[in-house]
C-alpha cells in the first residue's frame, strides 16, 4: 500500500534556495577577489582566508556550543560571503589578528545573537570593519599600494587612498584641481590599480559581479542604481558649484568603497527594504549620507556609515512602502 | 502579447498530455456522486436507496440561492446515500449508484451533429443552465447561472472566455478548444445572447498555439467574438488577472467582476452550456486530464461524473510504484488526495500524480528577507507579513494587511528561497480572519 502525502497547496516549489543565493553571490566577488591578489598578492589571499575561515568556524561555534543546535547552517554560505565582505574591507597590510577580531566581532556581535542569518539587522561585515577601524584606525587607514610590478614583496608602503589624498590635501589649503594631479588616472581607479581597501579598488570587477547577480535576479537594479546616481548628482551639483573645494562626480563614483558598497553591501536581502519603493528610498539614503560624510564629515569615507546608518531604518521602511494592492486604482473604460 | 502586470511566476509548464486527444472512458461499475460539488448549499436527494434511475436524470436538487441540480451520471440502480470523504476529507453526503448498461434520457440528444442556431430566449437560456447544474468546471465550481444573472444596478459589457489553462500539467481546456471549437464559438454566443453582451474576448497562453490558431480561424465567422494571445505566466487563469491582462479594468479588493462590467467563463464551462442548451445533455461528464512524471500513459479523458479516479488512474497505465502524492487539479492550486478511490466530481479538471522525490518538501529556514514574495504575489500583498502575523495569530491586523484579498495561487510559497509554507500560515489566518469578520457581521 502506497502512502500518500497530503499538504496544502502548492505541490511544486521553484529552483531558488538560500544555498544556491548564497553561491551565487559567492561567484559574483570571484572576479574582485582575483583582482586583490593580483594588485595586493600574498597578504590580500592571507587576510581573505584568515576572514573566511574565522567567520565560518565562529558561526559553527555559536551555532554549536552557544545555541546547542545540532544542525549547523554554516553550508548555506552566508558566513563565508561576511568573511569575503569583511576581507574586502581591510587593507592588505592588517596585522591578521585584526582579521580574526573583526570577524569575531561580524558573526559574534552583528549576526548570530540576532538568530542568524535572515534576523540581523545591521550587515555583519560592515559591523566587523567598523568596529576595527574605530579601534585601531592606524592600521586600518594604513594602505599598501599595488605591489604588481614591484618586487612582489609587499612591505607597508604607505600609500593613501584617493578619497585620504583629497582629505589631506585640502587640510593643507590645496585646490583639489591641484591635489588630483596625485591620483591615479580615472582608468587606473577603474581597472583597481591604487591603494584602498582589499576588494573596493576594481570598479570593473565590481561591476562584473554585480551584473551577473542582477541577470541572476539575486539582486535588482532598485539599490545599486539609486544609491550611484544619488552620489553621482549630489557631487556633481558641488562640483558645479565650486570645482575648487569639491571633487568631481566621477571621482566620487570610482574612488572607495562606493561600488562595493552599492553593489554588495547595501544590496543584502537581509538589511535591505522588501518593497521597490522602499529600495530607491533606502538607496538615495545611503547616497545622501556618504557624500554628507565624505564632503563635511570627519572621516574620509563615509559608505559604510551611511550603509549601517540605513539598516537601521529599514524596519521603518517596511512599514511605511507597502506594496500597491491590486484594484487600488480603478479604471474603468 | 498580453498579460497582468504584477506578479506571477513562471513554474514549468509540464503540458505533458497536451497532444493525447480526449478519450472517451466508458462508465465504471459504480459511482459515487457527491451532493455537495459546487460552491454553496449541498443539493437535496429527490431519488431513495434501491430506485431505477437514468442517465441524465435528475437525482439532487438545488437547495438555497447558491446551489446547483445533480443529475445520475449512468443507468443503473441507487444502491445507497451515505456520507463519502470529499477531497479535503470532510465526510460529504453521496449518492451511490450501481451502473446497469447505459440508458439515457429520451430527451438528450447524444449525436455529434453542430446546432448552431440558437432557439431559446434570454431567460430560457439561463432556466436551461440551472436546471442542467452547471457549474465553473475550471475549479471554484460556482453555479453558472448565477454568474450570468448580474446583481440589480450591475451591467456586464464584456463576456471573458477563459483559455489561459496556467496549472502545470492541465490540458482538458486545450484539448476541447482543439476538438470542440465550433461548439465552444456556438456555446460563448449562448452566453452573449444570455448576458445581453455585445462582445466576447477568448484569451489563450502562447503555449497553446494550435488551440489559437484553430479558435481564431473559426472566430472570423464571428464578428463579436475575439482571440486574444497571452503571455505564458501563472495565475493568469484568475479571473481577476485574466481581465486585468485582456482589458486592463482592475477588479477592486472584495468586489466581483461584473463591478468592472466583466463576466469570465471557462472553456469547460463554454462547452457544458453548448451541450445543455443545444442537446438538452445536463452535465454528467467532462474532461479530465491524468498526468504526471511517473505516469505512463498521460490521458484527457471524457469521464462520467462519480466516477473513482483509481479507475482513471488505470486507463493511464496504473498507479506508478513510485507515487508519492496525487492531486486533484493542478499542482500549484490543486488538492491533494486521501485516497485514490475519491470520484471526479464537476469541478475537477485533472489529477496529477507526484514522485515521492517531488513530494518532498524543503526544510523551511528563517526568511531572509528577499522580498521575493512580496514581488511575486499577483494582488499586490507582502506574503511575509501575512505568514508572520498568521503564525502569531494576529488576525485583527492581518485583516488590516488585506488577508482576505489572497486567492491562494501560491506564487509567494513557489517562490521563496527559504523553502518557508507561507500559503499554509496565509491559509489559517484567512479563516481565523474570516470567523472575526463574520462575527462582527
Amino acid at each position: 500500500m502506497t502512502y500518500l502525502t497530503i499538504s496544502g497547496s502548492p505541490h511544486i516549489h521553484g529552483e531558488h534556495s538560500v544555498k544556491k543565493i548564497m553561491w551565487e553571490v559567492v561567484i559574483a566577488l570571484l572576479p574582485a577577489m582575483l583582482v586583490s591578489f593580483y594588485f595586493f598578492g600574498i597578504n590580500a589571499i592571507i587576510v581573505t582566508t584568515t576572514a573566511v575561515i574565522s567567520c565560518v568556524v565562529f558561526e559553527y561555534l555559536l551555532y554549536r556550543f552557544f545555541f546547542n543546535k545540532n544542525e549547523v547552517t554554516i553550508t548555506d554560505g552566508s558566513a563565508i560571503i561576511t568573511g569575503i565582505l569583511l576581507a574586502f574591507n581591510l587593507p592588505s597590510s592588517i596585522p591578521v589578528w585584526m582579521v580574526v577580531l573583526g570577524s569575531a566581532v561580524a558573526i559574534g556581535v552583528a549576526k548570530m545573537p540576532y538568530g542568524g542569518l535572515g534576523k540581523n539587522i545591521f550587515n555583519p561585515a560592515l559591523v566587523g570593519r567598523v568596529f576595527l577601524l574605530i579601534s585601531f584606525p592606524v592600521e586600518m587607514t594604513t594602505w599598501a599600494l599595488p605591489v604588481h610590478n614591484t618586487s612582489g614583496i609587499v612591505d607597508v608602503i604607505s600609500g593613501p587612498t584617493a578619497l585620504g589624498t583629497i582629505r589631506e590635501g585640502m587640510m593643507n589649503g590645496q585646490s583639489v584641481t591641484k591635489i588630483m594631479e596625485n591620483i591615479p588616472s580615472y582608468q587606473n581607479m577603474f581597472l583597481g590599480n591604487m591603494g584602498g581597501s582589499l576588494g573596493e579598488v576594481s570598479a570593473l570587477a565590481l561591476l562584473i559581479g554585480g551584473l551577473f547577480l542582477l541577470f541572476r535576479k539575486n539582486i535588482s537594479w532598485y539599490i545599486p542604481a539609486s544609491f550611484l546616481l544619488t552620489v553621482f548628482l549630489f557631487t556633481g551639483i558641488l562640483w558645479e558649484i565650486n570645482p575648487d573645494i569639491y571633487a568631481d562626480p566621477v571621482f566620487h563614483l570610482l574612488a572607495g568603497g562606493l561600488m562595493l558598497g552599492a553593489i554588495f553591501m547595501a544590496t543584502d536581502p537581509v538589511t535591505s527594504p522588501m518593497t521597490h519603493a522602499g529600495m530607491l528610498v533606502f538607496g538615495v539614503g545611503c547616497g545622501l549620507l556618504t557624500v554628507l560624510i565624505r564632503v563635511w564629515g570627519s572621516y574620509p569615507e563615509g559608505v559604510s556609515f551611511a550603509i549601517l546608518i540605513m539598516n537601521a531604518l529599514v524596519p521603518l521602511l517596511n512599514i511605511l512602502f507597502k506594496p500597491k494592492l491590486f484594484g487600488e486604482k480603478i479604471k474603468n473604460g | 502579447m498580453k498579460t497582468f502586470k504584477r506578479g506571477g511566476i513562471h513554474p514549468k509548464e509540464n503540458k505533458i498530455s497536451s497532444a493525447y486527444p480526449i478519450e472517451v472512458i466508458p462508465p465504471p461499475a459504480i459511482v459515487y456522486i457527491p451532493l455537495s460539488q459546487h460552491a454553496g448549499m449541498p443539493a437535496i436527494p429527490v431519488v431513495n436507496k434501491n430506485d431505477k434511475v437514468k442517465t441524465g436524470q435528475l437525482i439532487a436538487k438545488a437547495q438555497g440561492f447558491i446551489s446547483a441540480d445533480i443529475h445520475s451520471s449512468v443507468s443503473g440502480i441507487v444502491t445507497n446515500i451515505q456520507d463519502i470523504a470529499d477531497a479535503a476529507g470532510y465526510l460529504k453526503k453521496a449518492i451511490i449508484i450501481k451502473t446497469e448498461g447505459d440508458e439515457w434520457l429520451e430527451n438528450i440528444e447524444r449525436g455529434n451533429t453542430l446546432v448552431k442556431n440558437i432557439s431559446l430566449s434570454q431567460t430560457e437560456i439561463i432556466e436551461k443552465i440551472k436546471d442542467s447544474g452547471i457549474v465553473g468546471l475550471g475549479g471554484a465550481a460556482f453555479p453558472t447561472h448565477i454568474k450570468l444573472t448580474p446583481p440589480k444596478g450591475k451591467i456586464a459589457e464584456i463576456l471573458i472566455i477563459n483559455g489561459a489553462e496556467c496549472e502545470p500539467y492541465l490540458t482538458s481546456d486545450h484539448r476541447l478548444m482543439i476538438e470542440k471549437g465550433d461548439e465552444i464559438m456556438v456555446g460563448i454566443t449562448i452566453l452573449l445572447k444570455a448576458l445581453n453582451v455585445e462582445k466576447a474576448i477568448i484569451g489563450i497562453e502562447a503555449n497553446k498555439q494550435d488551440a489559437i490558431n484553430i479558435l481564431t480561424s473559426i472566430s472570423e465567422k464571428y464578428e463579436n467574438i475575439e482571440v486574444h494571445t497571452l503571455k505564458v505566466k501563472y495565475p493568469q487563469g484568475s479571473e481577476k488577472q485574466l481581465i486585468k491582462a485582456l482589458t486592463g479594468r482592475e477588479v477592486p479588493s472584495q468586489k466581483l467582476p461584473v463591478d468592472v462590467g466583466c463576466v469570465v467563463q471557462n472553456i469547460g464551462t463554454t462547452f457544458a452550456v453548448y451541450e445543455a442548451v443545444q442537446k438538452n445533455k445536463p452535465l454528467i461528464e467532462r474532461v479530465v486530464t491524468v498526468s504526471g512524471s511517473s505516469i505512463k500513459k498521460p490521458s484527457n479523458f471524457l469521464v462520467r461524473i462519480g466516477t473513482p479516479v483509481s479507475f482513471l488512474i488505470e486507463k493511464a497505465g496504473g498507479l506508478p510504484e513510485n507515487t508519492g502524492k496525487i492531486i486533484s487539479g493542478g499542482t500549484m492550486m490543486g488538492k491533494s488526495f486521501l485516497n485514490i478511490e475519491m470520484p471526479v466530481v464537476k469541478g475537477m479538471s485533472g489529477v496529477t500524480v507526484l514522485d515521492e522525490k517531488e513530494t518532498l518538501r524543503m526544510k523551511a529556514l528563517n526568511c531572509i528577507r528577499c522580498g521575493k514574495c512580496v514581488k511575486v504575489c499577483p494582488m499586490g500583498l507582502a506574503p511575509y507579513l501575512l505568514a508572520t502575523i498568521s503564525e502569531h495569530s494576529g488576525f485583527e491586523k492581518a485583516e488590516k494587511e488585506k488577508i482576505m484579498d489572497c486567492m491562494e495561487c501560491g506564487s509567494c510559497s513557489y517562490i521563496c528561497p527559504s523553502g518557508r509554507p507561507l500559503l499554509d500560515y496565509i491559509r489559517v489566518g484567512k479563516i481565523k480572519t474570516g470567523e472575526i469578520i463574520r462575527k462582527r457581521n
